[in-house]
C-alpha cells in the first residue's frame, strides 16, 4: 500500500475500478455425486475415493476414484484389448472421423466444459471460455486430419502406432492438456490410459460423456483418477509409452523409473522463462505481454514469463506502467466474467507460493502487491512483483508456479542472453522489440523450445511445444507432436 | 636387416590436444599401452566440449558440412580396409546433411493468428557417447558424425577393447579443421568412465549405443538433469540418427505493418 502511494506521486493510479458482478451460471453443468473410473467404456466402481473441491470456495464438488494399482492394470488391459481388437486395424480415415466428432462435440458443449473447468480448477471463466476450450477443440480438429496422412508426415519411415500410451497430465489446463495428450495419440493409432491431476479430475471424467456421444470404441480412451500413486502405477504398468506433463522433480523420477525398460517417454516439465524487454519495444504492448505472461492462469503455467528482464534505460518506465496495470487486475470469483485472476488451484500450491515469496523478501528483494480485496474462503494470492532481484535468489531460480514476477535488468543484448539462459530450464522465452532482426537474433541465442516475439503464452495446435534442458524432451503440437506416439519399421 | 618400426604413444584427445591421462595410468589393449582416462580427464573433456559448443553451433551449416568433408579428405590416405572406406563414406554422407537438416526436420506452422511461426532444429549441446565396442572405427564414426554434424560437441568414451582406431580418428580430426574441443576422445575403462559421463550435470544427451549391459544404470543416472538418452544404430546411417541429438525450437514472429 505504501508503495502504491509513493509511486502515486509520479504516476496517476486509476482509483478503484468497480465492476458489477457478472457471474456465469453454474446450471449449465450437471455434476454427479460420484464418479467411477472410466475403463473399457464403462464406469468401474472404485475401491477407494476422495473428494474433489472448488478451490475458490473450498466446497466439495464430487467424489472421485482413487485408482489402485490393480484398477490401473484393468484400464491398461482394456486399452490393450481395444488396440489389438479393432483400433489397430481401423483405417486412419475412420480414426480421423472419430477425432473430428470429438472436436465438434467439444465445440458444441464448450460453455458447459468451460464452467466446469473454472469450477474445479479456479481459473477465470474468461480464460476457460476463450482459451482452454477453443484450443482443446482445435487440437482434436488438427490431429484428426493427420490420422490418415501419417505416411506423409514420416516419408520413407513406415510409421506404426506404439500400442498403449499412459498419459499423466497436470492441473493447470486440465482439459487442454487432455486434448494435447489424447488427440495425437489417437491420431497415431494408439489407445490411451489417461490420469488427470489429483485436484482437477472433473473435466476429464465429464469428457467421457463426449466419448460416448462420439461412439468411440470402448477401451480406446480410459480415464483413471487419483493421486501420485495412481500415476506411479500407470508408469510401472504394461504401457508402451509414458507421456508426462508436470513438475521437473516428478519427471526425473519417472525417467529414473523407466530406465532400462525400453518404454518410450516424453516429458514436458517446469520452466523459469525470461521475458526480455528491449528499450525499443512498444512499452504499453510489452506491459500487457508481461501481465499475460505471468498472471495468465494465476501464473500456473509451465512456460510463464516469470523472470522479467528489462533493459535499464526503460526500467523505471516499465515498472511504473506495470504497477499501474496491476492495480486494474480483478482478482476473485473464477465464474465472474470480469475476473482476470482466479483462485490458486490448491492449498498445497498456495503454501508453496507463500513460502517462495517469503524467501524473496528475506533474501532482500523488494515486493510490490496492488491493493486487493480477496474472498474470505478459497485459495488466493495477490499478483506480486519483486524488484531488486539478484540472479541467485530462489525467486529468480525456482519455478514458483504462481502469480509472482521477478524483475531483473540488463544493458546489452549479450547480457540479456546470458541472464536469460542462466537456468537449468529451457521451455520458453519472450522477446519484445520493434526490430525484426533483433527478434531473430535473440530467438537464435535463447536456449528454449518456444520463443514468443512481441507476444506471450500463445498456443496453437499446429505449433510444436516443448523444452530444452531440464524442461523435458519431446514435442507436442504440429507434425512433430506425432512422433512420440509412433515407432518406425 | 629389417627396419624396426616406430611405435606410437596412444594418448587422450581433449580440447584439440593430446594429453596423457592426468592420473598417469595406462592399460594394455590391442598390444599397446593406451591412456586410461580418469574421472578428472572426463570432466576436463566436458569442459572443453562446452567451451567449443557455442562456436561450432554458431558456424554456418555449409561451413560445418565442409569441415566434416575435410575430415573425410584427410582420412582418405588410410583407405584400403573395407571398414575404413565405409567410415570415410559415412562421414561424407553426413557432411552433406549439415545444410539440409533444417529443411527436412523443420517446418513452418500455419497458426491461427498474425504470426510467422516456424520450427528449426538446433543442437542439444554437449553429447556424451559410449562408442560401440565393435566395429571399432565404423561404430565410432557412426555415432560421432551424426552428433557433430548438427552442431553438438561430443565427449566419447572409446571402445575399451579396441581403442586404437579412436586415437587414430582423433589424429585425423586434429589435422582437419574440426575446432578443438568439438570432439573429445577418452580411452580407458568403460565401467569407470560411463557412470561419470551419464551423471555429469553439464552433459545434455547420452548416447548409450555402445553401453552393453550397463544401460539401465546409466539411464537412471542420466535422469538427474533430464538428459536425452539415445539408443542409436552402431553401424548405420540415417538422418534420424542426427535428429536424436537435436532440439526443436519454435519461434512466433509477429506479422504487422
Amino acid at each position: 500500500m505504501t508503495e502504491l502511494e509513493r509511486t502515486g506521486d509520479r504516476a496517476p493510479i486509476p482509483a478503484g475500478w468497480e465492476y458489477a458482478s457478472a457471474p456465469e451460471s453454474r446450471d449449465v453443468v450437471t455434476l454427479r455425486k460420484q464418479y467411477g473410473l472410466f475403463v473399457g467404456g464403462e464406469w468401474l466402481e472404485p475401491k477407494e475415493s476422495y473428494t474433489t473441491i472448488d478451490p475458490a470456495s473450498e466446497e466439495p464438488l464430487a467424489e472421485v476414484g482413487q485408482a489402485t494399482e490393480k484398477e490401473v492394470q484393468l484400464a491398461v488391459d482394456a486399452a490393450r484389448e481395444a488396440f489389438d481388437n479393432g483400433w489397430l486395424a481401423l483405417p486412419g480415415s475412420e480414426r480421423a472421423k472419430y477425432l473430428f466428432r470429438i472436436a465438434r462435440i467439444l465445440q458444441e458443449r464448450a460453455r458447459e466444459f468451460a464452467v466446469l473447468e473454472s469450477l474445479n480448477g479456479g481459473k477465470p471463466i474468461k480464460e476457460s471460455r476463450d482459451v482452454d476450450l477453443p484450443l482443446a477443440a482445435a487440437h482434436f480438429f488438427y490431429y484428426a486430419g493427420w490420422a490418415d496422412k501419417l505416411e506423409y508426415a514420416f516419408p520413407n519411415r513406415k510409421p506404426r502406432p506404439l500400442g498403449v500410451a499412459g498419459q499423466i497430465i497436470p492441473w493447470n489446463f486440465p482439459l487442454l492438456m487432455l486434448a494435447w495428450k489424447i488427440a495425437p495419440a489417437l491420431a497415431a493409432g494408439n489407445t490411451v490410459v489417461l490420469k488427470p491431476a489429483e485436484t482437477t479430475p472433473l473435466s476429464a471424467l465429464h469428457f467421457c460423456d463426449i466419448l460416448r456421444q462420439a461412439e468411440l470404441p470402448a477401451g480406446v480412451v480410459n480415464i483413471v483418477t487419483g493421486d501420485g500413486s495412481t500415476g506411479a502405477a500407470l508408469v510401472e504398468s504394461k504401457v508402451d509409452k509414458v507421456a508426462f506433463t508436470g513438475s521437473t522433480d516428478v519427471g526425473k523420477a519417472i525417467q529414473r523409473r523407466l530406465a532400462g525398460t525400453g518404454k518410450k517417454l516424453t516429458l514436458e516439465l517446469g520452466g523459469k522463462a525470461a521475458n526480455v524487454i528491449f528499450d525499443d519495444a512498444a512499452l504499453d504492448q510489452a506491459v500487457e505481454g508481461i501481465v499475460n505472461g505471468i498472471y495468465f492462469n494465476q501464473g500456473h503455467v509451465c512456460c510463464a514469463g516469470s523472470r522479467l528482464l528489462v533493459q535499464e534505460s526503460v526500467y523505471e518506465d516499465v515498472i511504473d506502467k506495470l504497477k499501474r496495470r496491476l492495480t486494474t487486475l480483478r482478482v476473485g470469483d473464477p465464474l465472474d466474467k470480469n475476473t482476470d485472476v482466479g483462485a490458486i488451484n490448491s492449498r498445497q500450491q498456495l503454501e508453496k507460493i507463500q513460502e517462495l515469496v517469503k524467501s524473496g523478501e528475506e533474501e532482500g528483494a523488494e515486493i510490490y502487491q496492488p491493493p486487493c480485496r480477496l474472498p474470505e474462503k478459497g485459495y488466493w494470492f495477490v499478483p506480486t512483483v519483486f524488484t531488486n532481484v539478484a540472479q541467485s535468489y530462489r525467486i529468480a531460480q525456482e519455478e514458483i508456479f504462481g502469480p509472482v514476477l521477478s524483475v531483473l535488468t540488463f544493458r546489452t543484448p549479450d547480457e540479456a542472453v546470458e541472464k536469460a539462459n542462466n537456468t537449468p530450464y529451457g521451455l520458453s522465452a519472450g522477446v519484445w522489440t520493434e526490430k525484426g532482426s533483433r527478434i531473430l537474433s535473440m530467438a537464435q541465442r535463447l536456449r528454449a523450445g518456444v520463443i514468443w516475439a512481441n507476444t506471450y503464452n500463445r498456443f496453437d495446435p499446429a505449433s510444436p511445444f516443448g523444452g530444452y534442458k531440464e524442461s523435458g524432451f519431446g514435442r507436442e503440437g504440429g507434425r512433430h507432436g506425432l512422433e512420440p506416439y509412433m515407432r518406425f519399421e | 636387416m629389417s627396419r624396426l618400426p616406430v611405435r606410437k604413444t596412444y594418448k587422450l584427445f581433449i580440447g584439440g590436444e593430446f594429453p596423457r591421462s592426468e592420473s598417469g595410468r595406462t592399460y594394455e589393449a590391442e598390444g599397446q599401452n593406451v591412456a586410461r582416462a580418469s574421472r578428472k580427464d572426463l570432466r576436463d573433456a566436458v569442459r572443453a566440449a562446452r567451451g567449443a559448443f557455442g562456436k561450432w553451433a554458431g558456424m554456418t551449416a555449409y561451413n560445418r558440412g565442409q569441415v566434416l568433408y575435410r575430415g573425410a579428405e584427410f582420412a582418405e590416405f588410410c583407405s584400403g580396409p573395407k571398414e575404413v572406406e565405409r567410415s570415410i563414406d559415412r562421414v561424407v554422407w553426413y557432411a552433406g546433411w549439415a545444410d539440409k537438416l533444417a529443411q527436412v526436420l523443420g517446418s513452418s506452422n500455419p497458426v491461427a493468428g498474425p504470426y510467422f511461426n516456424f520450427t528449426v532444429p538446433e543442437p542439444t549441446g554437449v553429447v556424451g557417447i559410449l562408442a560401440p565396442p565393435e566395429p571399432a572405427l565404423a561404430g565410432l564414426v557412426s555415432r560421432v558424425a551424426p552428433a557433430i554434424v548438427g552442431g553438438n560437441a561430443v565427449v566419447v568414451v572409446a571402445s575399451e577393447l579396441h581403442p586404437l582406431a579412436a586415437v587414430e580418428l582423433a589424429e585425423v580430426l586434429a589435422t582437419a579443421d574440426v575446432p578443438g574441443g568439438v570432439v573429445n576422445i577418452l580411452t580407458g575403462r568403460r565401467d569407470e568412465l560411463a557412470p561419470v559421463l551419464a551423471s555429469h550435470m553439464d552433459v545434455n544427451a547420452l548416447d548409450v549405443s555402445g553401453a552393453d549391459g550397463q544401460v539401465p544404470e546409466l539411464e537412471e543416472l542420466a535422469a538427474e538433469n533430464v538428459k536425452r538418452v539415445v539408443h542409436g544404430a552402431p553401424d548405420d546411417q540415417s538422418p534420424w540418427e542426427i535428429a536424436g541429438f537435436l532440439e526443436l525450437k519454435t519461434v512466433w514472429h509477429p506479422i504487422g505493418v
